[in-house]
């Protein structure tokens, strides 16, 4: 199988899983904790915090790489502190291109899982209540168990973005081969050499066979999920 | 253990304003939808904050708005059957009966009932239901398993909101001996919230009536019930009274007889042992009055009495009350009846009872006496 992928080649098919399972698993919780606030709470500032989470869906995915780099680059607002008090870089590293998957990923898998809250019975959550439950155990028992296949739907839909990303990737991480070459960077730089589309071809295939793998597990999950809740 | 309830609190346009205490027993909220019961017992449970108001269970003051006091539900320890069951569908029967008993205290002895799963499922008749999951079963059996749920979380207070309201005919027969076991073996205030005599006659022993957001009366079921004034809103054909009666005998001829402090009644075939203590309701409307003791008449229940007062409504009819031998019986007969007759109170008539008048549903289990 090695001999089927060059070493650089395979160094950007791993690299894109790392980051985007670092990204869909970092994201994960904010990502709950967003969509419930979203979902359940009022509060001031909702619809700014809204449209915020929304931004990387509606930007030009270079736009959302320009000010990852502005805030989070060595000299960036965010970045330069990062470095000075944490030794933490992002720019031009695979961490970096983790950042960037997850911001924008993160819309898509905001909306599935506050469909799922929005979906789930605050009645149940009521009695859940009057049986003894204080909040946290609310949510941990009734609320999270009831929502568990919209978070599966969120983090494959997220993951699956991550795995696509590109414009904002590319402009905040740059193309390094072996560091910051996702798969998508470098299906995008071999095209730009002559002669690079059976090397482009064979990168195809492993992103439709990532992304349909992911696609047939997410269903296989979420359905078995699906049956245990509905309680029959 | 006493419930002390008084609330106020202003909506758009009605205003609830509460205040009564209830007994141990069961106290029946009884009244017309959008007359406050349901929100009065949202405010108990902690659900439903109130402008003003102070609540107190046992000596435990659970709300006190004077003094900015309100415990979340989850610190009440109100035990809550709602009308739609609401079991969590993602666990077992027996995962949403123990639910509860992991914020429960620990212990023997704290928190009343100390019963255990094993006694709820045998009271409930919910052990074949255990390892089912809630999509799978009927309406009743849901109920059911809401109130095991509810006791098993050892509340000081059960409250039921309308419980059997969404579930048909049938299955309300099917609850209502379960509920008035819990009623006669677990000594645990309940607080009955319906819109239905036939239920709160049969499981109530305090009953407050509401009207428009406030209490129009209040006491002992027997009394409220056959109050001639709490008749207009307990609704003119619902209007009656319960009687207090033992199985004596059951007759060859498909009759049971029964004994009461009124007298000698049969009715059509009970299903209870001679010497089993039942109430039963008497409906106004199935009474008729007789001045002399009746001759050739296919009725088989005459009660000697005595007229106790008149009340006379604005439409055609009439509402008598009774003492028959110190038992309350309530008839319901046209003013003009009332008029030829020359009924006054103090007069010595009979109350006359056809026996198939009494509907099975009428018949209920009585408060068993206390051990």
């Amino acid at each position: 199988m090695t001999d089927w992928l060059t070493p650089d080649e395979w160094r950007a098919v791993a690299l894109s899983l790392r980051v985007s399972l670092w990204a869909t698993a970092l994201s994960l919780p904010l990502g709950i904790l967003v969509a419930y606030a979203l979902a359940r709470w009022q509060f001031w500032g909702k619809q700014l915090l809204n449209g915020l989470v929304h931004l990387p869906l509606i930007l030009p995915p270079v736009v959302t790489g320009y000010l990852l780099l502005m805030t989070f680059g060595r000299r960036g607002t965010v970045g330069q502190y990062l470095d000075q008090w944490f030794g933490i870089v992002l720019a031009f590293r695979w961490t970096g291109a983790a950042l960037a998957a997850a911001v924008m990923a993160f819309p898509l898998m905001v909306r599935a899982i506050r469909l799922a809250i929005e979906a789930v019975d605050p009645k149940l959550e009521q009695a859940a209540a009057t049986l003894g439950a204080s909040r946290p155990w609310v949510f941990a028992t009734v609320t999270l168990p009831l929502i568990l296949p919209g978070i599966i739907a969120g983090a494959i839909l997220a993951f699956a973005k991550a795995m696509g990303e590109f414009g904002a990737t590319i402009t905040f991480v740059s193309n390094i081969p072996g560091q910051t070459q996702t798969l998508p960077s470098a299906i995008y730089a071999v095209l730009q050499v002559p002669g690079g589309e059976a090397t482009a071809a064979r990168l195809v295939w492993v992103a439709i066979g990532v992304a349909m793998a992911a696609l047939v597990l997410s269903e296989w999950v979420a359905r078995g999920v699906a049956r245990r809740i509905a309680g029959t | 253990m006493t419930v002390q309830i008084a609330l106020t609190h202003r909506f758009g346009g009605f205003a609830l304003d509460v205040a009564f205490d209830a007994p141990p027993g069961v106290t029946a909220l009884f009244g017309r939808s959008g007359s406050g019961k349901t929100t009065t017992i949202n405010a108990v449970a902690g659900l439903f904050r109130p402008d003003q108001g102070r609540i107190t269970l046992d000596g435990v003051t659970l709300l006190d708005s004077g003094r900015g006091l309100c415990l979340p539900p989850h610190r009440r320890r109100i035990g809550y059957v709602f009308q739609d069951a609401r079991l969590f569908p993602h666990m077992t029967v027996r995962q949403n009966l123990a639910y509860g008993q992991w914020f429960a205290p620990k212990g023997p002895g704290v928190g009343e009932p100390g019963v255990g799963l094993d006694r709820i499922v045998d009271l409930l008749g919910i052990g074949a239901l255990l390892e089912r999951r809630p999509g799978g079963l009927s309406g009743g059996e849901k109920q059911r398993v809401a109130i095991g749920r509810a006791l098993l979380s050892r509340p000081r207070l059960l409250a039921l909101d309308e419980p059997l309201a969404a579930l048909d005919d049938a299955r309300k027969a099917e609850i209502l001996p379960y509920l008035e076991r819990l009623r006669d073996e677990l000594h645990l205030p309940m607080l009955y919230v319906s819109h239905a005599m036939a239920e709160v006659a049969r499981l109530a022993t305090t009953v407050v009536v509401l009207e428009a957001g406030r209490v129009v009366a209040a006491g002992p079921a027997a009394d409220v019930l056959s109050d001639p004034a709490a008749a207009p809103t307990l609704g003119l054909r619902e209007a009656g009274a319960l009687l207090g009666v033992r199985v004596a005998a059951h007759d060859v001829d498909g009759l049971t007889r029964l004994d009461s402090a009124a007298g000698p009644l049969w009715l059509p075939q009970l299903d209870a042992p001679p010497g089993t203590a039942l109430r039963i309701r008497i409906l106004a409307q199935d009474v008729i009055l007789a001045t002399e003791r009746p001759q050739h008449l296919s009725a088989l229940n005459v009660l000697p009495a005595v007229i106790r007062d008149i009340r006379l409504g604005d439409g055609p009819g009439a509402l008598i009350r009774l003492d028959a031998g110190g038992e309350t019986i309530l008839a319901r007969i046209t003013r003009r009846s009332a008029q030829t007759l020359g009924l006054v109170a103090g007069q010595n008539v009979f109350a006359i009872l056809k026996a198939l008048s009494v509907a099975q549903q009428n018949v209920g289990a009585t408060r068993a006496p206390r051990a």
